[in-house]
This record gives structure tokens, C-alpha cells and sequence, in this order.
């Protein structure tokens, strides 16, 4: 037991056969600590959180309540100031339309960045079309925003800011205290997208100024299908609903709790705050250790964003002259993400990197790595030996490394784009 | 995305990887295909004095199904004139990979890159037609 109480981390073995899983950006497996404070409120504790005439509600009530002390503690608010939703996206959706539709009389600008979740650009494009102004930032070439053209783009118009403090794709850590500070200087509400954040580096609102907070419980070994919306109190915040009924979550967001989804949802970050910098250091060790071996063995390959910035379990590669989805065929006992157009369905290569200013052929060769808790250095000796044979493979097969070795600049052929 | 077989067994035991002599009269080098589309396909056929294509073979940059068609068409126009080889199908070979419809592209490409082989070697002989 650790002085919170909490069991050790445990370990969960894969099933024989299943491939070595790297993609814990995409989501985690739920933590086996998670998963079994759910388990009662599945069955004997099934009451409904918001029934108060009977010790069921009462107890659901109670779950809940220390839920949202676990999760508010983790970020640095006060409890009331947590807002259960279905998820980020959700999360996202309602700090965007919420601010923008109670504001709207006063307020009719929106600032966000290229790089955001598509879930936050989706939304601002539907307030666009409502007649909302919003003004996409670039990134530089490390995928941060510069702050002085953030800056420039506040105006008295802009309700609310919206920047991502990690990035899903590439994992820079954008500077959210000074954005906050940026954005109170300057009268606008900050809202950012911590899904990758939160449980993985220290946040805290107040220090950051942090107005609005999107959290995902399945990003941080919590269960799929819950996540929070912070909402600051001091100043107040206020929102109009995207779903309306029974008047729950302080009228922001109807709809009955989902007892164990929140009570998984708490313990996860009950455990995050007591193993963060553990794990931290733990996961450097492990994306060093998988650099380092590839590019020991490979050359030509290329990290995208921002080294420094950036959270420990993340790595982005471009593998010169491999396309991605090629490769991830070839890697078929790890499962991992590509930025290659050909696994999506637009055929369009990653808009992240391309925001980077990657070009497009080496968007196409990039995959993404995403180490987490239950990642070993088995694992990564064992990704590093696959990857580096595939990568060789593909490369013995590629008319474009055949001319790379020939010394022939593939920018200097006219190609045929179809 | 699921593969098929035949796409994984060309991806995995991909057939006549290589590269001819593109110097040599007897060799029609077609490359087809972008970087920045996320494919390009490098198609080689050495010509017989009889116009039958006794060897190919390629290189791709691409995804499965993209390195699946240059393979399959390497295995197709061995033996072939090259009229025969010229009208090889993108949906023959679709249809024999089982491409789905956003790996269409894929077959077409490796039909572009028999044609292109196939024009560069007649170029290259100074035959306006196909040998016979």
C-alpha cells in the first residue's frame, strides 16, 4: 500500500499472440485498481445518485461526490467546480458552444490553433457557420504557438481561447500558464484540451489560469465513456447547456451519473496524482531507450515536434522513404499509429504534421509510439528489433531510397501527382 | 484495416524485387507515382528479341496493397507480349488482390506502371508498335 492507500501498480499481461500495444495516445487499458472500485457500483451499490429517498441514491451520491474531490484534486480545483460529461469531446463541445452562445451578445471571437483535436476544430467551424469569427493560430515548426501572435489576436471581441496543453498526435506540451496569463491579461476566458494532459504532467488551474478544462477518463487509465468539464467558479464562468433536462451538474449538463464510470474516473486520478512523477521518469527512461536504439540502427529517421516539450510516453518518427501504412503492416506485432494518408480515409497525410511544415512525403512516413503505464523495456527491446528490421525491408524495396543512396535529390523530379 | 490473404502473402514474400539495367536496350523502365501522393512505383521489363518480357521486376514506395499490385503485375507480364502486357486491367487487378474501394488508386497506379514501362522501352528500341 502506498500512503494514499493505493495498492501497487499491477501488471497486466497480454493475451498469447496479441501484438505489443504502443498507442496509448489513442486510449489505456483501464487500470485492474480502477476496475475493481467499479465493481460494486455495477451490482449491489446500483443506485441512482440522484435519488434522495433511500440509502441506494444516498451511497451512489456519496460515490460520486468523492469522485469529483479525487478528480478537482488532481488539477488543483474545488470539486463543485468539476462537471461530469460523456468525455473530451463532449467536454470540448460544450466549453466552445456553451461560452460562445451564453456570450454571444457581447462576444463573437474565438481564438484556437491548427493543431487542436478535430473535435475542437469541428466545433469551431459549426460556430462559424452560426456567424462566430474564429482565428486559427499556426504552430512553428515545433508545434508550439508563438504567444506574441496569440497575443496580436486577442481582441476586446474574444470570448474564449482554446489551446491544447498536449498535443494527440506529437505530444508538445504547449506553455499553458503563460497563455493563461496571456488570456486574464487580456479579458478573454482560457479553455484548454487536457486530454493527453491531465494524470501525465502537473496542472493546476489556479496558477494557470485555467477557465475552462476538458479531462477524459480513458486517456489516464480510467474507464471509456466519461470524462469532465473544469468550470471556473471565482471568476464564474457561465455556460448555456448542449444537453438539457433534470438539471444535474449545477444545470450545465442533465442526464443521470453514471455511478461506477465516475468512480473508475476518480480512482484513476486518485492514482495519477500518487504515481505521476514516478511514471514520468519511468516512461522517459523507456522513449529514450526506444530513440536511442533506432536511431543507433536506422538512419534517416526524424522526430516530429518539439524533444524537450514534450510528454515522456510520446514519440513521433518519420522514417525517410518508408510509407507509413506500409510499414505498419510490417510492424504487425506492435500496434501503433501512422500519420500516412493511407490509413485514413481522405488519403490526406496528417494535418499535425503538416502544420509543422513536414512535407508531405515525410508525413507519409511517419508513425506514432505511445508508451504508457503498462509498457515495458521487454517491449521496447522487442519494437526497436521489429522496426528496425521492417524499416530495412521496405527499404531494400523503395525505388526512393535506391536514389536517396544514388545521391539524387527526389525534390528534383518532376512527379506525376495523381 | 483488414488485408487479404493475397495481399498480405505479396506484402510479406513480395515477388521479383529488384532492379534491371536501365541502360540496357533490352529494358523498359516505367516510374510512376509521387512521394507526396504516399506512393511510387518503379516497373522493369527486359524485352526478349522475340518481344516476349522474360523478366521484370520493381520497387515501391507505398502502402500494402500498392507493393501487393506491383508484385502481382511483375508475375502477370513475365511470358507476355507486350500487347498482351499493355492491356492488363487496374480492376483485373483489383479484383484479384480484393482491393477495397480506397486502395482502387493502388491498381491503378501498377497499371500506369506497365504502360509506362512497356512506352520507355519502346521509346528506348525506336519501335513505333509492339513487337509481335
Amino acid at each position: 500500500m502506498t500512503a494514499l492507500g493505493l495498492k501497487p501498480c499491477p501488471k497486466l499481461t497480454r493475451p498469447a499472440g496479441a501484438p505489443v500495444y504502443l498507442d496509448y495516445q489513442a486510449t489505456t487499458p483501464c487500470d485492474p485498481r480502477v476496475v475493481d472500485a467499479m465493481l460494486p457500483w455495477f451490482t449491489e451499490k446500483f443506485g441512482n445518485p440522484h435519488s434522495r429517498n433511500h440509502r441506494y441514491g444516498w451511497e451512489a451520491e456519496e460515490a460520486v461526490e468523492k469522485a469529483r474531490e479525487q478528480i478537482a484534486a488532481l488539477i488543483g480545483a474545488d470539486s463543485k467546480e468539476i462537471i461530469f460529461t460523456s468525455g473530451a469531446t463532449e467536454s470540448n463541445n460544450l466549453a466552445l458552444k456553451g461560452v460562445a452562445h451564453f456570450y454571444k451578445e457581447k462576444k463573437n471571437h474565438i481564438i484556437t490553433v491548427v493543431t487542436e483535436h478535430k473535435c475542437v476544430l469541428d466545433t469551431c467551424r459549426h460556430l462559424e457557420q452560426e456567424g462566430f469569427s474564429v482565428t486559427y493560430l499556426p504552430v512553428k515548426t515545433n508545434g508550439l504557438i508563438d504567444l506574441a501572435a496569440l497575443e496580436a489576436a486577442i481582441t476586446d471581441q474574444t470570448a474564449i481561447v482554446s489551446v491544447m496543453a498536449v498535443n494527440n498526435e506529437i505530444g508538445v506540451i504547449q506553455p499553458i500558464a503563460e497563455i493563461g496569463a496571456l488570456c486574464h491579461r487580456k479579458g478573454a476566458f482560457f479553455h484548454t484540451d487536457c486530454a493527453q494532459a491531465v494524470g501525465k504532467i502537473p496542472l493546476d488551474v489556479n496558477a494557470m489560469n485555467i477557465d475552462l478544462m476538458s479531462i477524459s477518463a480513458h486517456k489516464l487509465y480510467g474507464p471509456k465513456g466519461i470524462g469532465a468539464l473544469y468550470v471556473r467558479r471565482r471568476p464564474r464562468v457561465r455556460l448555456v447547456p448542449l444537453i438539457t433536462g433534470g438539471g444535474q451538474e449545477r444545470g450545465m449538463r442533465s442526464g443521470t451519473l453514471p455511478t461506477p464510470l465516475c468512480v473508475g474516473f476518480g480512482e484513476a486520478c486518485a492514482i495519477a496524482k500518487d504515481e505521476m512523477g514516478a511514471e514520468a521518469e519511468r516512461l522517459m527512461d523507456l522513449r529514450n531507450r526506444l530513440l536511442g536504439g533506432l536511431r543507433q540502427r536506422l538512419p534517416e529517421i526524424y522526430v516530429n515536434g518539439d524533444l524537450d516539450n514534450r510528454v515522456p510516453g510520446n514519440l513521433n518518427i518519420s522514417f525517410a522513404f518508408v510509407e507509413g501504412e506500409g510499414l505498419m503492416m510490417g510492424v504487425k506485432e506492435l500496434a501503433v499509429s501512422s500519420g500516412s494518408a493511407c490509413t485514413s480515409a481522405s488519403l490526406e497525410p496528417s494535418y499535425v504534421l503538416r502544420a509543422l511544415g513536414v512535407d508531405v512525403e515525410m508525413a507519409h512516413t511517419s508513425l506514432r509510439f505511445g508508451l504508457g503505464r503498462f509498457t515495458t523495456s521487454e517491449d521496447i527491446d522487442f519494437a526497436i528489433d521489429h522496426i528496425v528490421e521492417a524499416v530495412e525491408h521496405l527499404r531494400a524495396m523503395s525505388p526512393l531510397w535506391d536514389m536517396h543512396l544514388e545521391g539524387v535529390d527526389i525534390k528534383s523530379i518532376e512527379w506525376a501527382e495523381h | 484495416m483488414a488485408y487479404s490473404d493475397k495481399v498480405i502473402d505479396h506484402y510479406e514474400h513480395p515477388r521479383n524485387v529488384g532492379a534491371l539495367d536501365k541502360d540496357d536496350g533490352a529494358v523498359g523502365t516505367g516510374l510512376v507515382g509521387a512521394p507526396a501522393c504516399g506512393d511510387v512505383m518503379k516497373l522493369q521489363i527486359k524485352v526478349s528479341a522475340e518481344g516476349i518480357i522474360e523478366d521484370a521486376k520493381f520497387k515501391t514506395f507505398g502502402c500494402g496493397s500498392a507493393i501487393a499490385s506491383s508484385s502481382l503485375v511483375t508475375e502477370w507480364v513475365k511470358g507476355k507480349t507486350l500487347d498482351e502486357a499493355a492491356s492488363i486491367k487496374n480492376t483485373d487487378i483489383a479484383h484479384e488482390l480484393a482491393l477495397p474501394p480506397v486502395k482502387i488508386h493502388c491498381s491503378v497506379l501498377a497499371e500506369d506502371a506497365i504502360k509506362a514501362a512497356i512506352a520507355d522501352y519502346k521509346k528506348k528500341s525506336g519501335k513505333d508498335e509492339a513487337a509481335e
